[in-house]
């Protein structure tokens, strides 16, 4: 059983389709990522997880228990929003014994499990001060310390690292994800950034236009994306359009073989491929047994340090992108004639 | 650069206090033609101890300016808040409504307030002046009080809902006192306005029941007497304190500062 579980949940205001029958179910103690665009209804779940929005249809689920109509102060859930959403007029310590206090928990046993709350999140010595006399990333400590201190039964994290700089982002990544594992709390954080969802989460959902388009853990939502969308939305991808054909697809007139089963001959259907999981060769070299070989043309290659992307232009005027590890001192210059070949294990079939 | 800089400033604050400190200084000279060299003495305040007309206004102001403040932030807040967190059709136009009286004359909303206030029977007297200051003060204090909610994040009652909090408690554990740096500055400003007001309560005081800025305009056409220094330089130190008190309040109350 998940310890959240939201079943066919529909959420409209007037014209607008927010969330399309949505059922997901987030297991216990995991790290699961709402991964999707703004609009996507990805902060909508997490507000009808929290109980600021009651959905039209379909029903909410804590621990097995139907919560869809239950108010928000009754769930015990903790929050921490995108602007950390601390109380102004109270202190650090204050902030963070609220909870507690309001679980008749008071004095002495309130204050130890607050500040053993913010040992956990490193923030020692700021009990007194108020939250703006504390940096960015210091208030975010707080507003971690103040939801995770009522061991709630769920921990909701909307979009927490977005105001802080990027450095900082990355510092606090790495502490979400030790204040997670140690608490065993599960976890669901809404974010629009791939790479976050992708370093942070045991389960990664995408979300699009209020529907959940796929889920699962992080390497197989990237490595076998269902759709065009889920494809490109985490990480990038080349997009070969074809013709399913004798067991393999039509490329305008190359035969790209795919491992996963296909649809019918004559369907026409989309591959993806990932540009780190294509190499090049001169068309001089000899092609690489069983796999996949298309022409290039470069266009335009960057240099960045540890890769080089490659952009360019594939038979019947494919765009195509390609990542080359700099290993050697192999380059090839735009107007270069270059073959690509890459496994049929890297192709995937797209839905749609 | 710099200490030109600084001088100048010196100058400007300089400015601002000059006559008021002359008036104190000489609430406390003994002559009362303003003859130099100063000769210190009490005896205008306690003249003013005898003086009830002077005691009576003062007392009436106070009483007056009080109620003002207390009734205009009750008021003004629960307005503010309406109109700061509710979306309804008509809002702008609401919004934009409360800013012409603080721009109208004095002469004419007193004007206005005099005839409104004998055409329903509410007349002169204190109860008019209070009606009338509150009036006056109620602009300011929203405008006061919508700024403190603007800069208030407006996901704190949700904070305090995930954490256990009704609506209610939210409400007050949370919202009000948050908001509490603007209200008493709202409150003050209040009151400043009403303690200051002379033209409406001119016009809506009753014979024998006046304020101290009233009292003191009609005395001083039957001539001046140092005791109004004396009761301005009393007043004078009690808005002092009170100024003091609010910033050190609002240093202590911390209002939230938007990064």
């Amino acid at each position: 059983m998940s310890a959240v579980d939201i079943r066919g949940v529909t959420k409209t205001y007037g014209p607008v389709t927010v969330l399309d029958h949505v059922s997901i179910g987030f297991e216990a103690g995991r790290f699961t990522s709402l991964l999707g665009p703004s609009g996507s209804g990805k902060t909508t779940v997490l507000r009808i997880i929290a109980g600021f929005i009651i959905p039209d249809v379909g029903s909410l689920y804590i621990r097995g228990e139907d919560v869809t109509t239950t108010p928000v102060w009754k769930r015990d859930i903790g929050i921490v929003f995108q602007s950390y959403a601390l109380f102004p007029h109270m202190s650090v310590m204050e902030n963070v014994v609220f909870g507690l206090n309001r679980r008749g928990i008071r004095g002495a046993e309130a204050r130890r499990r607050a500040a053993e709350a913010l040992e956990t999140v490193r923030l020692t010595g700021f009990d007194d001060r108020r939250p703006k006399q504390l940096s960015g990333g210091q208030q975010q400590r707080v507003a971690l310390a103040r939801a995770i201190v009522t061991r709630p039964k769920v921990l909701l994290l909307d979009e927490p690292l977005s105001a802080l700089d990027r450095r900082l982002r990355q510092e606090m990544q790495v502490e979400l994800l030790r204040i997670q594992r140690e608490s065993g709390l599960t976890t669901i954080f809404v974010t629009h950034d791939q790479e976050e969802a992708l370093t942070l989460s045991d389960r990664i959902a995408i979300l699009d236009r209020g529907r959940i388009i796929q889920q699962g853990i992080p390497s197989a939502i990237y490595e076998r994306p269902r759709t065009r969308f889920a494809a490109s939305f985490l990480g990038d991808a080349n997009f070969l359009p074809g013709t399913v054909a004798q067991g393999a697809v039509r490329v305008g007139d190359v035969a790209v073989q795919c491992d996963a089963a296909l649809p019918a001959n004559g369907t026409a259907v989309t591959l993806a491929v990932r540009p780190e999981r294509m190499s090049m060769a001169a068309p001089s070299e000899s092609h690489l047994n069983g796999s996949n070989a298309m022409a290039g043309v470069v266009r335009q290659a960057t240099y960045a340090g540890a890769v080089t992307t490659y952009r360019l232009d594939g038979p019947g005027g494919l765009d195509l992108r390609v990542f080359v590890q700099n290993r050697d001192g192999t380059r090839f210059a735009p107007g270069s004639e270059v073959r690509l070949q890459w496994s049929p294990a890297d192709t995937v079939c797209l839905e749609d | 650069m710099r200490r030109l800089g600084i001088g100048w400033l010196m100058v400007v604050v300089a400015f601002l206090y000059l006559p008021i400190g002359v008036m104190m200084l000489m609430a406390f000279n003994a002559s009362p033609f303003y003859t130099l060299p100063i000769e210190l003495t009490g005896h205008w305040f306690t003249d003013l101890a005898q003086n009830e007309k002077l005691l009576d206004a003062s007392r009436n102001s106070l009483l007056i300016a009080t109620a003002t403040a207390i009734i205009s932030t009750v008021c003004g807040t629960a307005a503010a808040l309406v109109l700061g967190r509710q979306t309804f059709r008509g809002k702008r136009l609401l919004q934009i409504l409360l800013l012409p009286p603080m721009a109208i004359p004095w002469l004419i909303i007193g004007t206005a307030m005099l005839v409104f206030f004998h055409w329903t029977g509410i007349g002169r007297g204190l109860h008019a002046m209070i009606l009338g200051h509150v009036a006056l003060s109620l602009p300011y204090v929203m405008l006061v009080i919508g700024t403190g909610i603007q800069t208030l994040q407006p996901d704190l009652e949700e904070a305090a809902m995930s954490l256990g909090s009704t609506p209610q408690h939210a409400f007050f554990a949370v919202t009000l006192p948050a908001l509490m740096p603007s209200i008493i500055a709202a409150g003050l400003f209040a009151f400043a306005v009403s303690l200051d007001q002379f033209v409406v309560s001119y016009f809506l005081a009753k014979p024998g029941v006046t304020t101290l800025p009233v009292e003191i305009y009609s005395s001083i056409r039957k001539g001046f007497t140092p005791e109004i220094n004396a009761i301005s330089t009393l007043l004078l130190g009690a808005s002092m304190v009170l100024v003091i008190a609010f910033a050190w309040l609002s240093n202590f109350g911390g209002a939230h500062e938007r990064r």
